[in-house]
């Protein structure tokens, strides 16, 4: 370990803030990548399934 | 053996080709010729721009003199970008694209020549009067050659580019800024060694390098330019 | 009746079937999804709490760990999109179409990433927020043709027509690439002083490069993560009408 307590782990020498604002853009990143397709792919099937039961309806 | 193409064969084919060059330049400078606000409006913008700066920063020569060599560029650069839209419009809409496309001429001299009839009616005036804006901007007289040299050199290369971009478009309503948008990342190097050229020139440095590059983009975009926007022509007509 | 060579193995041409990608890619989601998790939680850890600080930089360094991965994941997923555009052109495959697309705006992401952790990094090292440093302008050039190719896909309301026009203008772009870098890396050696360099370093020591190596190979099972549900949602939307997806939405 690099640090000798968790509040030197936080101040990082005086850099604090930007490697915890790096690392909270990238987390915040990695997040919306994941979570988009996977709230896109919800929405998809939501809409193919109403349109199926549309369909069933008007044959 | 028999010649599989005779030389007179082979002559009037290279002749046909020549004629199909010759056709459609001559074809749509007589059309641009027609619609003059098409060759001024490019004009006087690069010259309001270039009037922007100095009312915007700083009137000062020294100031004016540092950065003329960009703006000039960059407003050629932004003056060629809006005149694009129309390359292809005006045929697209009424039929002509799409004629071009079927018939069995080959499609790379066309738009060639269409690049270049749009080069001559907005590239060339804007290089000519670029040296206005120089005086305008305070440009010291050893960079006014450089100055036209680059923009002869660029502002074709600027047409090329912007064609694909025009092909891509072509079929959308508001083609407009996207073509703007997918076009300007392309224009950066242009702009980089245009400038630099003119720099170059007003502090006493040897251009040919510079000239040599931009050369070297021009004859690159001479020879893959109309390829992209051949195939951007058939996407966009067909889609 | 003799069979003709393949030129290309069969897996190739199998992917050609939007119902055959959509089931591999399912089947290889879990693996890469979970390797992307550890690689990505191990590596942060590593570069956060063991591995050392930069004796010039300090701790600031740490975002190295961050910044590279995402602009070589930023220029990786070009070359994808441009490949994978370059693959539906020829081949009409429209699976290709579907990858090539939703590289676009994963790729836009990690060039946005690439250029936050750089400017970040760079008030620290330089003190300023932004630097016009080859490498950077280079990322941000990068960053408009990912949004130039976003918004031809959403100009052109034909799909089909979007992927090739797409394709056309990711390839004109890819050609560009090293222009654009060569033009820039000129410019900025015109005018930055010398000393300024954001990761030029000399040979990295072990301590530093394998965590960094961790951190990348997270980054690219992330993005494989990523790309994979893009596809697989694309698919669903071009092919509903077909019978497979119909029969896939009937059962949940």
């Amino acid at each position: 370990m690099n640090f000798d307590s968790f509040s030197d782990f936080i101040a990082m020498g005086g850099h604090g803030f930007y490697v915890w604002l790096s690392y909270a853009i990238a987390l915040l990143i990695v997040v919306i990548n994941i979570v988009s397709p996977v709230l896109l792919k919800r929405k998809v099937f939501s809409d193919l399934a109403r349109r199926l039961r549309r369909e069933k309806k008007s044959s | 053996m028999e010649q599989i193409v005779t030389k007179e064969q082979s002559k009037s084919a290279d002749e046909s080709v020549l004629n199909l060059f010759w056709a459609v330049l001559k074809r749509d400078l007589m059309l641009a010729y027609r619609k003059k606000s098409d060759l001024f409006n490019p004009l006087i913008f690069f010259l309001m721009v270039a009037t922007l700066f100095p009312l915007g920063v700083s009137p000062e020569p020294d100031f004016l003199a540092e950065v003329a060599p960009g703006v000039v560029w960059v407003a050629a650069l932004l003056a060629t970008l809006l005149s694009m839209d129309s390359l292809f419009r005006s045929d697209f809409e009424d039929g002509t694209l799409e004629q071009t496309l079927l018939s069995p001429q080959p499609l790379f001299i066309v738009v060639l020549a269409k690049v270049l009839a749009h080069w001559m009616m907005s590239g060339l005036p804007l290089t000519l009067l670029a040296p206005l804006l120089g005086v305008m901007l305070f440009l010291p007289a050893e960079g006014m050659s450089g100055l036209m040299m680059s923009l002869l050199l660029g502002t074709p290369t600027l047409s090329l580019i912007g064609a694909i971009g025009a092909a891509l478009t072509v079929g959308l309503r508001k083609g407009g800024v996207l073509i703007s948008l997918l076009v300007l990342p392309l224009y950066i190097p242009v702009l980089i060694f245009g400038t630099s050229a003119v720099q170059a020139a007003v502090t006493g440095l040897p251009l040919a390098g510079f000239f040599a590059l931009l050369g070297a983009m021009l004859a690159l975009g001479f020879v893959m330019a109309p390829l992209a926007i051949s195939a951007a022509l058939r996407i966009s007509v067909s889609g | 009746m003799s069979e003709k060579k393949k030129w290309l193995p069969r897996w190739f041409y199998q992917l050609a079937s939007p119902r055959w990608s959509y089931d591999i890619m399912g089947k290889l989601l879990p693996g890469f999804a979970l390797v992307a998790l550890i690689s990505l939680v191990v590596g942060t850890i590593w570069a956060l709490l063991y591995a050392p600080a930069d004796y010039q930089q300090g701790n600031s360094f740490r975002i190295i760990y961050i910044h590279v991965p995402s602009a070589i994941l930023a220029q990786s997923c070009y070359m994808l999109m441009a490949v994978a555009g370059a693959i539906g052109l020829i081949w009409k495959m429209k699976v290709a179409d579907m990858v090539a697309k939703s590289c676009a705006p994963i790729g836009a992401t990690m060039a946005i990433l690439a250029l936050a952790t750089g400017a970040i990094w760079g008030k620290p090292t330089w003190g300023s927020w932004w630097v016009w440093d080859a490498r950077l302008t280079s990322m941000l050039i990068l960053l408009f043709l990912y949004l130039g190719v976003v918004a031809l896909h959403s100009a052109i309301e034909s799909e089909a027509t979007a992927a090739q026009s797409a394709a056309v203008l990711a390839l004109v772009g890819l050609v560009n690439i090293p222009i654009i870098k060569y033009s820039v890396d000129w410019w900025n050696t015109l005018h930055q002083p010398a000393t300024f360099k954001l990761t030029e370093r000399p040979a990295m020591a072990p301590e530093m490069w394998m965590p960094l190596l961790v951190m990348v190979i997270g980054f690219y099972c992330f993005f494989a993560v990523s790309l994979m549900m893009r596809t697989r949602n694309e698919i669903l939307i071009r092919e509903r009408r077909s019978s497979w997806v119909k029969e896939l939405v009937g059962k949940q």
